[in-house]
């Protein structure tokens, strides 16, 4: 996030995109429902009529993976009725030509079309968000889980440059992440192309900084794979050795039965984990790990508040600590790190080698933590990213961008659009909650769709029902509600039975790999 | 702007326009008693226990919900004041089945301390019979309305902190009672089990089903740390005995939550108690799995590791990380993959 969550009750107007707040990240819903309590505007942008309707202004029901076409016929409104923020535009900008040139291609009633809204409701959300600024843009999986993911979150930022919503409090371009510390796993540079603090790796000056804080030489210079093409390596034997920490892949990827015929061709598999998973089912070496609370350590959150994360037992039986696993193994490879708990780790590496993380130390962040950059000591730490308009490559730029359509659409066959999340009593694949009673709140999945589309092929509330894709079928529960438009299935990935991502299609953003699961063509049937 | 100044306790003291009496007095650490004020929400001035004397007027006020005025003489502990609480306290004592000995908030209720305070011997009036029975059913917060006082602070906190409209206030007279939707139970209603009404309890009318008869508050260690859940990052209160999770709560005035939480960052907290827990490194042999110690296992994977390196290059090895787990944690896998076996071959779940 380029703002923080503190900055939500005092926000004026919110344009919330692809993000189902209110179960995803339920306390940053209340901050936000507070502020529209007192008197703030919310223009909420989701095919479905999630929780946050009932506080919207505007809700525009757009169509699975319309964004793009969209945002663009707002911008023309903005654009041709001369609503932009031209100073913001001319100071702080580049590229403003092409994306005018770009957007001028999506008249309002075009972008109505291809976006199932009318065009007097685009103009009004232009109309509206010129009216009050800044307005604070959230979004989350439903922008970046498309094939056309990072074009939907450039066409964020563009919208908020041009409305002059950047670098000032309470604006901003804030995606939610989903897990607790996915901020983190990437600032740590458990990514393939850079190092700790987002350092490139192709960068040779980085390497030296490494080599020579690690007493290591020879960095690998060349971008790594992405979890996509890992698991097509295990199966045309380019990766031979796979080591999964924590995640259940077997679940959570799109495809089940592709990923699994993946994870199963791995010639070596380990797998460290708190608890057997589908995932562990295929490993050849287990490592028991230590889980949250038998450890200390921090998390990072999703406005990059850097906070402490405690230990109160000691993990059970045999398991060991995370960092410990990994430094035994360089042992073996005659490599003695010298860091021996989290702390020493933070204070004597990441925050020595990562500038943006600097003046982090677990000193400082005994109580409320530290939102990055802190780049020394004395730093209290950053709010809001961009102040003034400074971007850090210097002008923010405009990348204009064309829709596209998901890779997979309803047909004759395959007529409804099935999309995916999560829902508010589980998380993930539920190798947590399923052990804390709260399957009491959300024992079994549902196939979630509209009254019109479930009349029309006689089905009840509650009755056992077929979805099917191209890659697989899944025996579910009818739920039948007014928060699915007709012409949608919505469905988690929190059961294993009837799990979304036997369904899922297994395409992904060219750039960023990440995979479309909010858009695949499904069929319902009545069994 | 004009200086407004009143008297409190005998001495002048500065204050803002639109600051109540309450806010003012607690802005000098002047301890006024509220049961039914709640931070940040509308004051409903319901239990009138933080009444105060005003030099000219009548009556006794409500601190909570009177605005402080230029001049005010205010006397927050005069004979008056006490005695009137001390009325009000064994009114509410009455009111319903405060039996101590039987309820968890034992020890950290402000009922309880009010009355031990106000120096209440005895009760003088009938304890009021019981209309509405104890709610059990779900297995997350139990709603025993024998010791609910009506302060309101529930009702609030789902209103007007959470947003979540489940609860308000129901009745009128000796069958009142705060009810979720139109007298449903809460698993019935619009509640989402965040379990903020029973955080903002001041009595033992709310408490975590959990925690029940796992310790007292004067039993528990605080300890501060972060939600495992979702990427807000929730500050939480681990209460434990004897190295046990037994109960979380919200810290308040915390960044970023404020003591706010939701139903998995309240409730979420035991599944690392699970029998389930991996606890033992095991090795596949002949298909199946078995127990080994921990030398065996690193020794075998690092051979293997080593072996596919030399044979197949650095690039036939590859990891995941957890977003879950400690940014220490994921910053020593990829040191492994980087520095150890030099690949960048490394990657987690950013994407989902
Ligand atoms: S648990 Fe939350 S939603 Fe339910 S009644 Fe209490 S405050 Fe309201
Ligand atoms: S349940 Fe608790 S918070 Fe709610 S009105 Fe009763 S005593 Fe007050
Ligand atoms: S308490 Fe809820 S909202 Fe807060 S971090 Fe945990 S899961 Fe997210």
């Amino acid at each position: 996030m380029t703002n923080s969550f503190g900055e939500f009750s005092k926000a004026r107007m919110f344009f919330v995109i692809g993000s189902n707040m209110t179960e995803a990240h339920p306390v940053a819903a209340t901050f936000l429902k507070n502020a529209v309590m007192n008197g703030a505007k919310l223009i909420l942008v989701d095919p479905r009529r999630q929780p946050l309707a009932d506080f919207a202004d505007i809700h525009v029901q757009i169509k699975v993976g319309s964004d793009i076409a969209f945002l663009n016929g707002v911008m023309n409104v903005l654009i041709n009725e001369d609503l932009y923020d031209k100073k913001f535009v001319e100071n702080c900008t580049e590229g403003f030509e092409e994306l005018k040139l770009k957007v001028m291609d999506y008249p309002p009633e075009k972008a109505a079309e291809i976006a199932g809204v009318s065009a007097d409701v685009i103009r009004d959300v232009a109309r509206t968000m010129a009216e009050t600024r800044p307005s604070m843009l959230c979004y989350t999986l439903g922008i970046t889980e498309h094939t056309c993911g990072k074009n939907n979150v450039m066409s964020t930022a563009n919208l908020q440059m041009l409305l002059g919503n950047m670098g000032v409090e309470c604006g901003g371009v804030n995606p939610l992440r989903g897990q607790n510390n996915v901020q983190g796993a990437c600032d740590m540079a458990a990514l393939p192309n850079v190092f700790p603090g987002y350092q490139k790796v192709d960068n040779p000056d980085a390497r030296a900084k490494f080599e020579k804080a690690w007493g290591v030489e020879n960095l690998p210079a060349k971008p790594g794979l992405m979890i996509p093409q890992m698991m097509e390596g295990l199966v045309d034997g380019k990766v031979k050795a796979f080591w999964i920490f924590g995640e259940n892949l077997a679940n959570s990827e799109p495809d089940i039965a592709k990923v699994e015929h993946e994870l199963a061709s791995a010639e070596f598999l380990v797998c460290q984990d708190i608890f057997p998973t589908e995932t562990t089912r295929f490993a050849d070496v287990i490592f028991p790990s230590a889980g949250w609370s038998e450890d200390d350590g921090t998390f990072t959150n999703s406005e990059r508040r850097i906070s402490r994360v405690r230990k109160v037992s000691e993990p059970p039986g045999d398991a060991r600590p995370n960092w410990w696993i990994f430094k035994e193994i360089a042992r073996r490879f005659g490599h003695d790190w010298k860091s021996n708990s989290a702390q020493e780790i933070w204070d004597n590496e990441v925050s020595v080698l990562a500038p943006s993380m600097a003046g982090v130390k677990y000193a400082r962040i005994e109580a409320d933590g530290l939102q990055w950059p802190v780049p020394d000591d004395a730093h209290p730490g950053t709010c809001f990213l961009h102040r003034e308009g400074k971007f850090t490559c210097g002008l923010g730029k405009f990348n204009a961008v064309d829709w596209t359509p998901p890779a997979e659409v309803p047909d004759e066959e395959y007529p409804l659009v099935l999309s995916t999340g999560r829902r508010l009593y589980h998380y993930h694949t539920r190798t947590q909650t399923s052990r804390t009673g709260l399957d009491y709140l959300l024992p079994e999945e549902t196939a979630d769709m509209s009254a019109a589309d479930a009349d029309a092929l006689g089905i009840h509330h509650g009755e056992m029902i077929m979805v099917k894709s191209r890659r697989g079928e899944v025996k579910v529960r009818a739920n039948i509600t007014h928060q699915v438009p007709p012409g949608m299935v919505w469905m988690a990935f929190h059961f294993r039975d009837a799990c979304a991502n036997w369904l899922t299609n297994p395409v992904f953003d060219p750039a960023t790999l990440t995979a479309e699961y909010k858009a695949c063509a499904v069929r319902v049937d009545k069994i | 702007m004009d200086k407004k100044t009143l008297t409190l306790n005998g001495k002048t003291v500065e204050f803002q326009a639109g600051q109540t009496i309450l806010e003012v007095a607690r802005s000098y650490e002047v301890f006024i008693p509220a049961l039914c004020y709640l931070d940040g929400c509308t004051a409903t001035g319901a239990c009138r226990i933080c009444v105060v004397e005003v030099k000219g007027a009548r009556s006794l006020i409500a601190s909570c919900s009177t605005p402080a005025e230029n001049g005010m003489d205010i006397c927050t502990d005069s004979d008056r004041v006490r005695k009137s609480r001390r009325l009000t306290i064994e009114l509410l004592l009455a009111s319903g089945e405060h039996n101590c000995i039987t309820c968890e908030k034992s020890g950290d209720c402000m009922l309880q301390n009010l009355a031990y305070s106000y120096g209440v011997d005895a009760i003088r009036f009938p304890v009021a019979p019981q209309p509405h029975p104890t709610e059990m059913m779900n297995p997350f917060i139990i709603r025993d309305f024998s010791r609910c006082i009506l302060c309101g602070r529930c009702v609030q906190a789902c209103q007007e902190v959470q947003v979540n409209r489940a609860i308000s206030y129901g009745y009128r007279g000796p069958t009142a009672k705060i009810i979720a939707g139109c007298d449903k139970t809460y698993d019935e209603s619009d509640c989402v089990f965040c379990g903020q009404c029973v955080q903002v309890c001041p009595v033992g009318a709310l408490v975590e089903k959990k925690a029940r008869f796992k310790g007292r508050a004067k039993d528990l260690d605080l300890v501060r740390t972060t939600c495992p859940y979702c990427g807000v990052g929730c500050q939480l209160w681990l209460h434990v005995k004897d190295g046990t999770i037994v109960k979380v709560t919200g810290v308040e005035d915390a960044q970023p939550n404020k003591g706010r939480l939701c139903v998995k960052g309240r409730f979420g907290y035991d599944f690392i108690y699970s029998e389930e827990r991996n606890k033992t490194p095991l090795i596949r042999e002949d298909g199946v799995l078995r127990e080994a110690s921990w030398d065996e296992a690193l020794g075998l994977v690092a051979n293997k590791f080593r072996e596919t390196i030399e044979k197949h290059g650095p690039d036939s090895v590859a990891g995941v990380s957890c977003a879950r787990s400690l940014n220490e944690d994921s910053y020593q896998m990829q040191k492994l993959f980087r520095a150890v076996f030099k690949t960048n071959n490394i990657d987690h779940c950013a994407r989902t």
